[in-house]
């Protein structure tokens, strides 16, 4: 141990083996780290520690922050090995701190093209971790390899092009020897598609487009030409079986995303889940949750992979490798994640634009639920149900926990659309139906105008256990602990520890902008610590000594 | 039954039926007859009530209500110098014009194109225009005499806080919407006007409007005008009142002194 005038060498520095794929699907072995955006490739969001408990989560002291020079909002989940964290400052900055006290190793900045053009922010969610190397997929949609100790970009490779709307804005997936992204800008009329490279060269390894081309099966559920810009964007990391060898991910939607008039069809693969062997990239198989969409319903949830009792149609339970996912058009899935058989659908949320399935999970549409030119009332509305915040499956409880909008409705409105390269190509938009929250952030809302809660449902049957409502909306995904702490946060500032047996409030710390990020959890030297990114803040948290 | 903001000579209601049937939005379009704006976007009502709180928050202080201040422009008439078609209107709030008291404004496309909407909305309703025969000096005394008024609303120092304030009432409102919230309150109660009641566990009852909330407190000026601010898990009720505190001066007040009442609000306009 280095000594310095008396000071010794903190423990974060003791051990930095390189990060082996076998250590990444073996996470949670290691619940000290966070290898993986999810925290595992099985995206659970779920970790073993259990020093924080819900008889002391009261006592949990504010350790350190990091202050991003951007004030873009903060949708970043870091990674820790080792006690060294690896974050984002938005938009593609990355840098390297000490897990412990929060200060800076080493940052490494990096400047978007000015062709870069993501449409709902200049961000990224987070960072892929392989050997000694980092990858970063970037806004102007490239993909860079980072050597972890110093920063130094050690490859950058082009995976799109930004004037036409690509960007990358989601941490990449690492899966065995290759690092996989897939490209957003839906709304700019791109055609979507998922990339996997080599993570020595970046050199580009496998390709699956999210829209099948002409004379490829599937091309004919686009009318005319409409699949050359019809979006299927990917702007949320996938997840891994590796028992399997499956990749899964769920796309976006199809454009233009509120006018469907000349895209009849159902348009795959927009809002699916797509089923890829992740050594050929070759599609193995789909499930389309919201075919032919016109309200904006993105798949772009984390999936969520379990291996669980199941009851099949025989009447025998059985263990069955599930998916759960919990969808932007308001609906609770169950999906069998070897084949795409379709086990369970139901609302977890007010939903009006579709009233049952048929018998091979296919939603029933209601005749009229379709955006017109003067508007339609729909339920959810255009952010959906939930949306890209993570949820969390806790084999603990064997809940599944959703961060939800409820009571939440747009009116969608369809106007014409041109498609120009680099401009947004959508076809109208929705309009408010609740007093949105102001600029000064007040809200005045009352009952039974939308509202966000944690909601935790029995996955076996999709029935709602307990919900905890919050006055507003929510973009905070949801972290659950071993030791049964659920941890979230909301749009009003709120980063708070519940029960996740019951949904109880245990603990909240006003962090007084919005939290906008999935927490994490990590240790070192044995002590337990808690992340949340809010306004343009990280916020680490242990308990008080 | 939900109801946005009545115009004059529009209006919308959402008629939202439970459960998996969908509601279905009832809206009387205008056909928009001044020529002097080409119509090159489609929108909905919904878009000009979003429109009017910015064109208040960013507009009203140069344009005025009518958007007719400045000589030789007419916002809510569809008359403009540089302007014919939608795009051009955008261009010049997004960017301004140099050299003149026009400043580029710091706002995303979308929220533009709201003011737009709003504009054409306006544009589409008879010219709002004061009754002929009213006196603002005999209206000040129906405010402060036999409309009671200054028992809810607060006119520079003088009067209560709770409901709101009309000090500037004649800059940020229309005539026509002036008009409305005397006849008939009810009909737009802005949610920033909202009233709520409380109820303790204590058995305290505070009534009072709203000033924010989250979800663990709750803000609010009550009729004594105090700031008080609650823990909700302290509460044993918590509702908001829909009707309009204010009643409806229809039949309360003669139709001059309405005039007149009209002519002393619109003459308000702030410090």
């Amino acid at each position: 141990m280095l000594t310095l005038a008396g000071a010794s060498l903190l423990p974060a520095q003791t051990s930095q083996a390189p990060v082996s794929f076998d250590r990444i699907i073996g996470a949670q072995k290691e619940p000290q780290n966070w290898l993986t955006y999810s925290g595992g490739t099985m995206s659970q969001r779920h970790s073993p520690l259990t020093q924080i408990t819900p008889d002391n989560v009261k006592n949990l002291d504010l350790q350190w922050v990091f202050q991003a020079k951007s004030l873009e909002r903060y949708e970043v989940t870091p990674l820790v090995v080792d006690g060294v964290m690896y974050s984002i400052q938005n938009p593609d900055d990355v840098v390297a701190l000490d897990a412990v006290t929060g200060r800076v190793f080493w940052m490494y900045s990096y400047t978007p093209s000015k062709e870069a053009r993501p449409c709902c922010g200049r961000l990224s969610r987070g960072l892929a971790i392989l050997g000694e190397t980092l990858f970063l997929g970037t806004i102007d949609a490239r993909l860079v390899a980072l050597d972890t100790k110093n920063g130094k970009p050690l490859w950058n490779v082009s995976v799109g092009k930004p004037e036409e709307g690509y960007a990358i804005t989601h941490a990449p997936l690492v899966v065995k020897d290759k690092v996989i992204v897939g490209m957003a800008g839906g709304e700019y009329g791109i055609r979507g598609y998922i990339a996997a490279f080599e993570v020595k060269t970046g050199k580009e390894a496998w390709r699956f487009y999210t829209i099948p081309g002409k004379g490829e099966p599937g091309n004919e559920t686009w009318k005319g030409d409409s699949w050359m810009h019809g979006g299927a964007s990917i702007w949320v990391t996938g997840s891994y079986d590796p028992e399997l060898n499956l990749t899964y991910w769920g796309v976006g939607n199809p454009g233009p995303d509120w006018n469907g008039d000349n895209r009849l069809g159902d348009n795959l693969y927009s809002d699916s889940v797509v089923a890829l062997d992740a050594d050929t990239g070759k599609l193995k198989w789909y499930y389309q949750f919201s075919p032919h969409d016109e309200f904006d319903y993105d798949s772009t949830q984390i999936p969520v992979l379990v291996d669980m009792p199941w009851q099949g149609k025989d009447g025998q339970t059985r263990p069955r490798k599930v998916m759960l996912w919990a969808n932007r058009n308001g609906l609770f899935y169950v999906i069998d994640r070897s084949t795409g058989e379709f086990l369970l659908g139901k609302p977890f949320a007010k939903v009006t634009w579709m009233n049952g399935f048929d018998e091979k999970g296919r939603p029933m549409k209601v005749a009229s639920a379709a955006s017109s030119k003067t508007g339609t009332l729909i339920f959810p509305g255009n952010q959906g149900a939930t949306n890209w915040y993570n949820p969390s499956y806790s084999p603990h409880t064997g809940l599944f926990y959703i961060p939800t909008w409820d009571d939440y409705s747009s009116l969608f409105v369809k106007q014409d659309a041109e498609y120009i390269q680099g401009q947004t190509f959508s076809g109208g938009g929705p309009r408010n139906t609740a007093p949105p929250i102001v600029t000064a952030g007040f809200n005045y809302r009352k009952e039974g105008e939308m509202y966000g809660s944690v909601r935790a449902i029995d996955p076996k049957t999709g029935e709602m256990k307990w919900d905890f409502k919050m006055a507003d909306v929510t973009d905070a995904g949801i972290l659950t602990t071993a030791s049964d702490v659920l941890f979230s946060g909301g749009r009003e500032g709120y980063f708070f520890a519940l029960d996740a047996r019951n949904g109880n409030l245990l603990w909240k710390s006003s962090v007084g902008g919005r939290v906008t990020s999935g927490p994490m959890t990590y240790s070192v030297a044995g002590k337990q610590y808690v992340v949340v990114c809010a306004g343009n803040s990280l916020f680490t948290f242990a308990l008080r000594q | 039954m939900t109801r946005f903001r009545g115009f004059t000579g529009f209006a919308v209601s959402l008629n939202v039926q439970d459960d998996m049937r969908i509601g279905s939005a009832r809206v009387a379009i205008f056909v928009i007859t001044a020529a002097t704006l080409l119509a090159q976007h489609e929108f909905v009502p919904a878009d000009a009530l979003a429109g009017s709180t910015l064109y208040i928050a960013n507009c009203i202080y140069c344009h005025g209500p009518e958007g007719d201040q400045i000589p030789g422009i007419n916002l809510g008439r569809g008359k403009f110098k540089r302007a014919s078609t939608d795009a051009d209107l955008v261009k010049i709030i997004r960017d301004g014009i140099p050299g003149t008291g026009m400043p580029a404004q710091a706002m995303q496309e979308r929220q533009i194109m709201l003011i737009v909407a709003y504009l054409r909305s306006v544009a589409a309703t008879p010219v709002s225009k004061l009754p002929p025969g009213g006196e603002a000096a005999r209206g000040k005394l129906v405010l402060e005499g036999k409309g009671g008024c200054l028992n809810c609303h607060r006119i520079k120092d003088a009067g209560s806080r709770v409901g709101p304030d009309l000090s500037d009432i004649g800059l940020t409102r229309r005539i026509v919407e002036i008009e409305q919230s005397i006849l008939d309150p009810d009909a737009l109660v802005l949610p920033q006007y909202r009233y709520f009641r409380l109820v303790t566990k204590g058995g305290a009852t505070h009534t009072g409007r709203i000033l924010n909330q989250d979800s663990f407190t709750i803000q609010m000026i009550d009729t004594q005008q105090r700031l008080l601010s609650f823990s909700k898990s302290d509460l044993r009720e918590l509702v908001a009142i829909e009707k309009s505190p204010m009643p409806s001066y229809r039949d309360k007040l003669t139709s001059q002194e309405r005039t007149d009442l009209l002519w002393y609000l619109a003459s308000l306009k702030g410090v």
